[in-house]
């Protein structure tokens, strides 16, 4: 049985997709045969970021209203064999996706699959509805201001409320935190929240703190999700969330202020 | 609220109280010449002959009593008895007002126990949190995750909860409401008007405090009270914070 992750957060732009991307593409650079699934329906935006938009026949939709085999809808990527892309369909709404419908795929998916990962569109309706419905983990994106925060609150109690798990009266879906475009030095200055402030308001597990970073947009229009720039500190963020949610141990980074070269000579501590 | 009885085979419940609560029309008087009255109760029926048609109805006096103006209990009974009401209370009256209408069997209403609110409190009550109807001797709520921004949760008893509430979630209750963890959400206690309900939590943070139907906005929580622990309750209708140590 494949486990299902959700990336979720209720409000847009924080990084569900670049996340999704990344996540996914960890996975499967880790041995894993995982699928990536962009829920976003009539916003697709999945396939670019892995770059695989030119390449992109049969959809999500095409699939659940039977037009198509799952096999013919998924998209290989190209970096990594073990990673499959279903994307979006951009030409139809989030009333063409149906809970049955959802249902099946994820199901015929989990036995082929290793780790399925549900790219949800914001907001709290429908799509991103049946985002998590039938997750078991969820990654809860969130930026460190305010409005972000409130909204992740939200999305976690949706989650435990009215998801799969939560209706069947099984073991809740786990939650994680991933804490995206985040600034030490505007931290520090009060322009931002603090990792601690925002664990104050969530009191979620955090799984990793992505920094603000150019090379998050870059890889975007690249279409090469930011994970495999492994020189970037994102593309490393992402990769210690990955290995993080595998179990292992490592130290948060990111978290601290950058020192300059004058800083690193005179800082001292 | 449910009393309970022990349920041996040889001693089987004939009865059991519950609450309920009614929506009930009130007449709140402002004039006390007895034709005027009766001629405007007729008008006002007019218009809805089938509604008020053996509606029951509790009469409000307190505008008429601040205005100092006498009116006879018995007569007004009398009127809205003629015109196929039948007044099952009274609010708001003096003390002889209210010594006449208990010789006449009609109820006294305390003017602080009914608040208009409380009605839609009830029915605003969270479905995934239903009250537990098969166990009628706990009608307290244990809720031990935290609760999150949008969620509501209603108890007909004490509501405990022994994680946080969020900015953006609601508690209400019956009795008093218990938080282990920060209050950053409403918290309304005594919903039906149980003035001695309290609030208690370990940081306060809230949105609203409420306490049968008195009320404090964020605004008003500012100052040395704020994330701490504390408790609310109600003392001659205004609102009391004090620290819990």
């Amino acid at each position: 049985m494949a486990r299902i992750i959700v990336v979720t957060s209720g409000k847009g732009g924080v990084g569900k997709t670049t996340t999704s991307a990344a996540v996914a593409m960890g996975l499967a650079k880790k041995g894993h045969k995982t699928a990536v699934i962009d829920f976003d329906v009539g916003l697709r935006n999945l396939d670019l970021i892995m770059g695989c938009e030119r390449r992109v026949v049969y959809d999500f939709v095409n699939v659940i209203s039977g037009e198509a085999l799952l096999n013919q809808a998924l998209i290989r990527d190209k970096h990594c064999d073990l990673l499959y892309v279903l994307p979006a369909s951009q030409t139809r709404d989030k009333d063409a996706l149906t809970q049955e419908g959802v249902g099946k795929v994820l199901e015929d998916l989990s036995k082929d699959f290793k780790y399925i990962v549900c790219d949800s569109p914001a907001g709290i309706e429908k799509g991103a509805h049946l985002a998590m419905y039938f997750a078991d983990d969820a990654f809860v994106v969130t930026n460190p201001e305010v409005s972000s925060v409130r909204d992740s609150d939200r999305m976690l109690g949706i989650l435990s409320s009215k998801s799969r798990r939560a209706e069947q009266n099984l073991e809740s879906i786990k939650e994680y935190l991933v804490l995206t475009r985040y600034s030490p030095d505007r931290v520090k200055l009060g322009d931002m929240l603090s990792v601690d402030d925002v664990q104050d308001i969530l009191s979620l597990h955090l799984l990793g703190v992505i920094p603000e970073s150019k090379s998050v947009l870059s890889a975007s229009n690249a279409g090469v999700p930011v994970i495999l720039d492994e020189k970037s500190d994102a593309g490393q963020a992402y990769e210690d969330i990955v290995a993080r949610y595998l179990g292992e141990n490592r130290p948060h980074r990111f978290i601290e202020e950058k020192k300059g070269i004058f800083g690193k000579l005179f800082g001292g501590k | 609220m449910s009393t309970t009885v022990k349920k041996s085979p040889l001693n089987r419940a004939a009865l059991e109280f519950k609450s309920s609560t009614f929506s009930v029309p009130v007449l709140v008087l402002s004039g006390n010449v007895p034709d005027v009255i009766q001629e405007q109760l007729e008008k006002k029926i007019g218009l809805a002959p089938d509604f008020f048609k053996n509606s029951p109805v509790v009469f409000d006096l307190q505008a008429l009593n601040k205005q100092g103006l006498p009116i006879d209990v018995a007569m007004l009974a009398d009127i809205l008895r003629k015109s196929k009401l039948m007044p099952i209370g009274i609010r708001g009256g003096t003390q002889s007002q209210v010594e006449i209408a208990a010789s006449l069997h009609i109820p006294v209403y305390s003017v602080h126990n009914s608040f208009s609110e409380t009605g839609s409190f009830h029915q605003d009550k969270d479905k995934t949190e239903p009250q537990p109807e098969t166990q009628k001797t706990t009608i307290n709520t244990l809720v031990n995750h935290p609760i999150r921004s949008g969620q509501r949760v209603y108890s007909a008893g004490d509501l405990t909860v022994t994680a946080q509430v969020s900015a953006g979630s609601e508690l209400f209750a019956e009795g008093s409401i218990h938080v282990y963890g920060s209050l950053r959400g409403r918290a309304l206690a005594g919903v039906q008007g149980n003035a001695n309900a309290r609030i208690f939590c370990l940081d306060l943070q809230a949105e609203l405090i409420s306490i049968a139907g008195n009320y404090k906005i964020s605004e008003d929580l500012q100052g040395h009270l704020r994330n701490r622990p504390v408790q609310i309750y109600l003392q001659e209708n205004s609102l009391i914070i004090k620290d819990l140590v």
